[in-house]
């Protein structure tokens, strides 16, 4: 265990010593994918609650299909699947893109939370009381304003709850990375798995780690409720 | 459809020094509406002068409120027409009824005309200070600083202490609620203040303090409209009262018909209680 400890925890952590692995590898998965997907959700969140079936249905479809189906299978999809089609090779751009295997995780999983996080946020939308819309649109803030100074604001708070368990289960699911060769924290774990044959400990050690980190991430968003949540009021 | 100007509003208007020749501040011609085949509005009018206070009275479903809706297009009207000192407001009809033709004259119009809801419907996720300066800021433009002063002095005109401007509304009593969306009205410093039952959803107790901040603003002279069922304030500070019933306006005049009644319906209505 010591032993294991000792050659790995660097490993573990942020490095291997050629590149960025373990924690370090997690977190930039994570952060990129939520990032990517938080800025996505916030313009087709807008659009899922749209009046107009035309704008609102391809959103529909979108989230449809990404909840739909495993984010393994996505993330194969993206890694896999895309590249193995001749008109994806032959284009220099796409070529490129799509042999990084980086490059096909971060999309695969920015698209599968953007799906999430946009019917969360589509609720929260939902859930604004019908009379501060009127009450935006009776003092003239209409169109991007509208959106801009009171739906989002208030939406992206409502949704906050909701939006935190997301960000955990993500944390979770960048653990199937390791299948596109990404050296995440599953990744380490295998590797010290199969080197050392300690496979309680590896995972055990690879668990803990997630473990701490969504203790990590539950801390910040109760600060975060505490900080942007309270206008709810003494009843909630 | 007789003029409206009662010697009440004439007299109004006089104080505040103001030429009734110049015209009228508010006009609404024959407003319709209808939902489907249901006629809410049969064809409404109003004259409003400068300084009026105009009461709009009737049972639930009379149209009252809807009338109110109609005139900042929070409702589609489907057939009047509307001037605003004078001019008037281009519309446009299409399949759901009339609509402002230019969505920036519409903007204007809803600055010009601010509305108190029944249900306060303040902005629930901003604090107090944010409620009132939010739209005078992003909306007519007017710097922070200057906002947040202007707030300031208004929450001292509707009876607010200071520390509620860094409050949310949720913490707020209804009455101090309605206060405050008294306060963002006034913010946008409108021409005509709108009101649509703005004691209503409030408890017995708390109706009190929005009437005595509605007689105040009254009494400075202001355009008002309103939607109310608080009659024994209405024949106060009214210098008009229609009386609508079945989306027609039944009767009208000066404060005096709340005393003296001509029409039965407007009797009847009366007597049911409804003081």
């Amino acid at each position: 265990m010591i032993e294991l400890l000792q050659e790995y925890w660097k490993s573990f952590l942020y490095t291997d010593g050629t590149e960025i692995t373990g924690l370090a590898m997690t977190l930039w998965l994570l952060t990129a994918s939520i990032v990517l997907g938080f800025l996505g959700a916030i313009p087709l969140a807008i659009a899922r609650v749209s009046e107009r079936a035309y704008i609102r249905w391809p959103v529909q479809f979108y989230t449809y299909l990404f909840r739909g189906t495993p984010l393994y299978i996505q993330l194969l999809i993206c890694y896999t699947g895309i590249y193995s089609i001749a008109a994806v090779r032959s284009q220099p751009v796409l070529d490129a893109f799509f042999r990084d295997a980086m490059n096909c995780t971060i999309l695969a999983f920015a698209l599968n939370t953007c799906a999430y996080t946009t019917e969360i946020f589509a609720g929260a939308i939902r859930n604004i009381p019908y009379g501060e819309l009127e009450a935006a649109k009776a003092y003239g803030l209409n169109g991007w304003r509208l959106n801009a100074f009171v739906v989002v604001p208030s939406a992206l708070r409502r949704a906050l709850p909701y939006y935190s368990n997301e960000v955990i289960l993500m944390l979770h699911s960048t653990s199937v990375a390791f299948t596109a060769t990404i050296p995440d924290i599953l990744k380490i774990a295998r590797d010290a798995n199969s080197e050392t044959f300690l496979t309680f400990q590896s995972f055990g050690i690879g668990a803990l780690i997630y473990l701490a980190l969504s203790f990590a991430l539950v801390g910040l968003f109760r600060l975060a409720e505490r900080r942007w949540l309270s206008f709810l009021g003494p009843v909630h | 459809m007789t003029s409206l100007i009662t010697p009440n509003s004439i007299e109004q208007s006089q104080r505040m020094g103001k030429n009734l020749e110049s015209g009228y501040k508010l006009t609404v011609e024959n407003l319709h509406k209808s939902y489907g085949d249901h006629q809410v509005l049969k064809g409404v009018s109003l004259k409003a002068n400068k300084g009026d206070v105009i009461s709009l009275i009737g049972a639930s479903g009379s149209g009252k409120s809807t009338f109110l809706r109609c005139i900042n297009f929070l409702e589609t009207p489907t057939d009047g027409s509307m001037t605003l000192d004078g001019k008037q407001i281009p519309m446009v009809k299409d399949k759901h009824g009339l609509r402002v033709a230019q969505a920036a004259d519409l903007q204007r119009l809803r600055t010009r005309l601010a509305m108190v809801f029944q249900h306060f419907n303040l902005w629930s996720h901003l604090s107090v200070m944010d409620n009132i300066t939010l739209a005078p800021q992003r909306v007519l433009g007017v710097k922070k600083a200057d906002a947040e002063q202007a707030a300031r002095e208004y929450l001292e005109k509707v009876g607010l202490p200071s520390r509620v401007a860094s409050q949310y509304p949720g913490f707020l009593s209804g009455g101090q609620q309605q206060r405050v969306a008294i306060a963002r009205a006034l913010a946008m410093e409108p021409e005509i203040l709108l009101f649509d039952e703005p004691t209503s959803a409030l408890d017995p107790e708390l109706v009190g303090e929005v009437l005595k901040v509605l007689q105040a603003l009254a009494e400075e002279g202001r355009t008002m409209l309103m939607v109310t069922h608080e009659m024994a304030f209405a024949k106060r500070v009214s210098s008009q009262i229609l009386f609508l019933h079945q989306g027609l306006v039944e009767e009208q005049g000066g404060a005096d018909i709340l005393t003296n009644p001509r029409s039965e319906r407007l009797q009847q209505f009366l007597s049911n209680g409804l003081k």
